[in-house]
């Protein structure tokens, strides 16, 4: 048994919403970068060299990369051999964003209920997934999400005899139907199996993945590929204006699912494609 | 075609711009997004006077992050216009001549557009920091409880945008990705 005190949580929480905002992890720049270079539309090709600059500009005067900040999505892997003391940890997680939030000059975009819409000014609650691992250790996973591509996403519930061809209509269909609004080029997350609400969260994850990683199930890496190709084709470009680079990549994840259904998730982020992770 | 503005946008320069232009507008605007839309539109439906005037003006869905000491402004990127697609056709009726935002916009607005000579500029999404750049003072002006959302005036110079649809319904979304689509 290791005892952690939750403020450990809260000081790292605080410093990955201020890291995720501000810094894209190494293989989404490298992405926007490969991206810029091949792109056919010279719109767009001078549209990804803008997001370039604008990346730059970000981390070096620490201006958030984009102005919303999102919702702020945390995964949280928890040793099962972990304890901790000091606390509630939800309630330290959610100290660490309200921190985060104030302290790092980000937006506050959340309000407290979603009719009577009130901001709770500091940007809380997150949205927190728990899963127990073993070991002793925690990984925190924070993933600030946008609400231009979060409200172009989908869920279908599809049949067993739709198929793969039924999923790769889903993931067409939700990728044409959100176009420029999603900020393309986008990373387009699929969840395939489990039950509705399983689905998505094996989308959201799958966001998370480097983009440069394929799955390591041959059929899925295929889909993977195969649909990335397929989006690129769609002509609708960055910024939606135009071009070849649609997607920057289709990352998805499966999960065993029940002998009447074919759930299907597609999470779609925009190039902002945040997260940023810290080990306790 | 790189084209130079100042804003607010007379008629003339209004009809003047063609879906595709490339357009570095310099002087005010205003910020507005859902709930200060709605507040307007309430406003409207009292008989009260809007917190702004709106002929000839330019309107930028836009709700900043919090400007760091000695800077105007944080992080001020478009947000998607759709959501505004309720509110905008009346305001353009009332003289409202641009909007900066990015993503589709409904029928209704695009009806409204052509109707009223307006045009409707995308600002490249997600690219805030950059777009702070060019923008050189922010004021809130009205609804300051609703923090983020309030009404801004902001000072622009060589502010960045895409004319997507022009006076004439042109929209350059269409086109372009018609003009890429490999299908």
């Amino acid at each position: 048994m290791r005892t952690i005190n939750v403020e450990e949580i809260t000081k790292s929480v605080k410093e990955a919403c201020i890291e995720a905002n501000h810094f894209l992890s190494k293989d989404v720049e490298e992405r926007l970068h490969a991206s810029a270079k091949e792109e056919e539309a010279p719109l767009g090709r001078q549209i990804l060299e803008q997001l370039e600059e604008n990346l730059k500009i970000a981390g070096e005067d620490m201006i958030p990369i984009c102005q919303d900040t999102g919702m702020a999505v945390i995964f949280m892997e928890v040793g099962q051999e972990a304890h901790f003391e000091g606390g509630s940890l939800t309630d330290a997680v959610n100290e660490g964003v309200r921190r985060g939030y104030v302290d790092g000059f980000l937006r506050k975009s959340v309000v407290k209920d979603p009719i009577l819409r009130e901001n709770t000014k500091d940007n809380t609650p997150a949205v927190i997934h728990y899963d127990i691992v073993p070991g002793d250790q925690v990984k925190i996973t924070v993933a600030p999400k946008g609400f231009g591509s979060e409200n172009m996403s989908r869920v279908f519930m599809l049949k067993p005899a739709d198929g793969i061809e039924g999923v790769k209509q889903a993931i067409l269909t939700a990728v044409k139907d959100a176009g420029p609004n999603a900020c393309p080029p986008m990373v387009v997350g699929v969840g395939i199996g489990g039950t509705f609400e399983k689905c998505a969260i094996l989308a959201k994850q799958a966001l998370t993945r480097p983009l440069d990683q394929r799955s390591e199930i041959p059929w899925v890496r295929e889909l993977e590929e195969e649909m990335l190709e397929r989006i690129n084709r769609t002509g609708i470009g960055p910024g939606g204006l135009g071009g070849s680079t649609t997607a920057m990549a289709v990352n998805v994840n499966t999960y065993p699912t029940h002998i009447a259904g074919l759930p299907v998730a597609i999470n779609i982020c925009c190039h902002v494609n945040r997260h940023a992770v810290r080990e306790i | 075609m790189d084209r130079y503005i100042t804003v607010p946008l007379s008629d003339e320069d209004a009809r003047s711009l063609h879906s595709g232009d490339y357009v570095y507008v310099t002087g005010t605007i205003y910020t507005a997004r859902d709930a200060a839309h709605k507040r307007m539109q309430e406003a409207l439906d009292r008989g009260e006077a809007l917190p702004l005037e709106l002929k000839n003006n330019v309107i930028y869905y836009m709700g900043p992050s919090p400007a760091r000491e000695g800077r105007p402004i944080g992080s001020a990127g478009p947000t998607t216009a759709s959501r505004m697609d309720k509110y905008a056709p009346a305001l353009l009726d009332l003289g409202l001549k641009g909007m900066i935002g990015k993503g589709k916009r409904s029928q209704a607005v695009k009806d409204a557009i052509i109707r009223n000579g307006a045009v409707y500029f995308a600002a490249v999404g997600g690219a805030g920091a950059l777009l702070s750049k060019s923008i050189l003072s922010s004021e809130v002006i009205a609804y300051d409880d609703l923090g983020t959302e309030a009404i801004r005036k902001l000072e622009v110079k060589n502010f960045p945008v895409i004319v997507v649809i022009d006076a004439e319904g042109n929209n350059l979304y269409e086109t372009a990705t018609a003009a890429y689509c490999k299908e």
